[in-house]
């Protein structure tokens, strides 16, 4: 083969693979685009036959309903709270225990090991009920208490964490014992700084799935002042306003919006994070 | 002190590091190690025992009752039924009927999403294509997504009437039917959307897995005068083996759970036909059936188990 067959051969080759690339893109990216726009539609246009692509008129009113007759600002804030203190919990949490498991030598330790990655494997399905009745009997069903606390300390937050702190050094932890520094600081001066990147994947995705987490949600928070944007855009959207097409797209943008930004930000933190842990 | 990472570098050379057992300080310290483990060991343990080991055990308990929530304040109206509640299950034609749904979601979904997620690995690996960060990026948008956002825009697509997918088949003259209103049609419907919204994520795993195959093995087979299908079946397939693997068995996993694409988008409708085992667990559980609910998520646990053992296993013949 001449190299210029060679060279020819690339260049089907790489039209072929744009190709299938831009279409699978289009596939995948182009639903979103599709409900960005039909959110700043009117409901009448929306639903025309044949479907406009631009919007001819462009308008708020679907992102104001929101605010008028739902009460957006009230899930969105909910939303944000328990993502937030999910995603600190989980990063304090998990990382006191990931360097312990990972450099501390304590009686104990490859149980509770075992019994935490152990963890790892039980679905959420088994979980739920069980804990809802845990929840209840403490008094805690239709509280931020009850939707934050049996996710402040997952098995895997530990098992990053962990595998992360086994790739530090000994040596530099020893050298700050010999240098007289307590176990505290050690962690808190020497060992967190370290961690960045794993802290880092943690948060993301920690504060994510807890963004768009939504059986546990759905179950504990029974009155509206206690609904997350998912559990809201649900229940809304599989009532009798299942079709309401314009507040739904609106409410989607609302709840894909942050995630979007976050996403994009720091995505090569989470493909990292992917890559190297294989879970979500 | 400007920071301690300075500190501790100026240090190494001036005191040896000492082991951790060393002998002078060897009792004092065995009590003291235990004691620091564990101080750093207990605020995750504590609400770990709590929230998430305990009620895996409860659950496992409640599964040999007949707990109601209306027993709750009352304990002692519950009797221990041994194992009825896992007989009952498959006396029940709803459950037999999920878990046929949930199989069908698993035997389908699984495929489709190894195949889309292993081409689109496979195009962004090519040296070939430039952009990779785009349309990873793109492809994985889905995954980070609320499914209740994406239940929405999804359910607007298929809608019979305004649906962007029926207004585009009827450019070219197909009268679509009401994808998700319809017993034929619902459950492949959801399982289309599952694949398509969870591709991406196998899809970063496959290109890691991609990135350690080692180039040589392909220069190699080009110089036997492999084509690029022979390569892809003779190198590639065979390398990325676990990978696959391990990429089946966490799809297969997840789908075996299935619960918020039926959920949010046909309430396990048309005539039960998207109904998912988890969804009977919801259901159940909303009855009040606390203590059947909880058999059948155990049933679904095992199954789970089942299919990761099932994962070890063929990974063990190979190594």
């Amino acid at each position: 083969m001449t190299s210029a067959q060679l060279r020819g051969r690339d260049r089907t080759a790489r039209i072929s693979l744009y190709a299938v690339l831009v279409v699978g893109l289009l596939f995948v990216v182009g639903p979103f685009v599709w409900m960005a726009l039909a959110a700043v539609k009117p409901e009448r246009e929306i639903r025309a036959v044949p479907p406009t692509w631009l919007p001819e008129t462009w308008t708020l009113d679907n992102f104001r309903e929101l605010f008028t007759r739902l009460d957006f600002p009230t899930y969105f804030v909910n939303s944000t709270l328990v993502a937030v203190l999910v995603t600190v919990g989980n990063l304090m949490f998990c990382s006191l225990l990931g360097y312990a498991l990972a450099k501390l030598n304590f009686p104990g330790r490859k149980a509770l090991l075992l019994i935490v990655l152990g963890m790892l494997m039980v679905p959420g399905m088994v979980l739920f009920v069980p804990q809802f009745v845990l929840v209840s009997n403490l008094g805690l069903a239709n509280s931020y208490a009850g939707l934050v606390l049996p996710y402040l300390a997952g098995p895997f937050g530990v098992f990053l964490m962990r595998q992360f702190l086994l790739s530090i050094p000994d040596d530099l932890i020893e050298a700050a014992r010999v240098d007289g520094a307590g176990e505290w600081r050690i962690f808190w001066r020497v060992v967190l700084p370290l961690c960045r990147p794993a802290l880092a994947t943690l948060g993301i995705l920690t504060f994510l799935s807890s963004w768009n987490n939504f059986l546990w949600p759905l179950v504990v928070a029974t009155t509206e002042d206690k609904y997350t944007l998912p559990v809201a855009l649900a229940l809304y959207s599989i009532g009798e306003n299942r079709t309401d097409y314009g507040l739904l797209l609106a409410g989607a943008v609302v709840v894909v919006l942050p995630v979007l930004v976050v996403f994009l930000v720091l995505q090569r933190h989470f493909m990292r994070g992917i890559a190297t842990t294989g879970l979500k | 002190m400007s920071g301690p990472t300075t500190t501790v570098v100026d240090a190494k050379p001036a005191a040896p590091p000492r082991k951790v057992g060393d002998r002078p300080a060897k009792r004092a310290s065995k009590w003291r190690r235990a004691v620091t483990g564990w101080a750093f060991a207990t605020p995750f343990t504590a609400l770990f025992l709590v929230f998430m080991a305990l009620p895996v055990v409860a659950s496992l308990a409640m599964s040999v009752t007949d707990l109601r929530s209306t027993d709750l304040r009352n304990p002692l109206a519950v009797n221990f039924v041994g194992l009825d509640n896992y007989t009952r299950l498959f006396g029940d034609e709803l459950f037999v009927r999920s878990a046929a749904n949930t199989l069908v979601f698993v035997v389908v979904g699984v495929p489709l999403t190894m195949v889309l997620a292993l081409a689109a690995a496979s195009a962004l690996n090519s040296g070939l294509i430039r952009f990779r960060a785009l349309f990873r990026v793109g492809f994985y948008l889905p995954v980070v997504t609320s499914i209740v956002a994406i239940a929405v825009v999804w359910r607007f697509l298929l809608d019979p009437e305004a649906g962007l997918v029926n207004n585009l088949l009827r450019l070219v003259g197909v009268d679509g039917p009401a994808w998700l209103g319809n017993t034929d049609t619902a459950l492949p419907s959801l399982i289309v959307m599952a694949a398509w919204r969870n591709f991406g994520f196998l899809m970063v795993i496959f290109l890691a897995g991609l990135q350690g195959i080692p180039q040589h093995l392909y220069e190699a087979a080009t110089l036997d005068g492999a084509g690029r299908w022979q390569q892809f079946r003779n190198v590639t397939v065979p390398l990325l083996r676990p990978t696959l693997l391990f990429g089946a068995v966490v799809t297969g996993i997840g789908f075996l759970q299935v619960f918020e694409e039926p959920f949010v988008m046909t309430q396990g409708g048309p005539l039960s036909s998207t109904l998912s085992v988890s969804y009977h667990i919801y259901n159940q559980f909303g009855f009040g059936n606390y203590g059947y609910a909880a058999a059948a998520s155990y049933v679904l646990f095992v199954a789970i188990v089942a299919l990761s053992v099932l994962q070890f296993r063929l990974l063990g013949e190979r190594d």
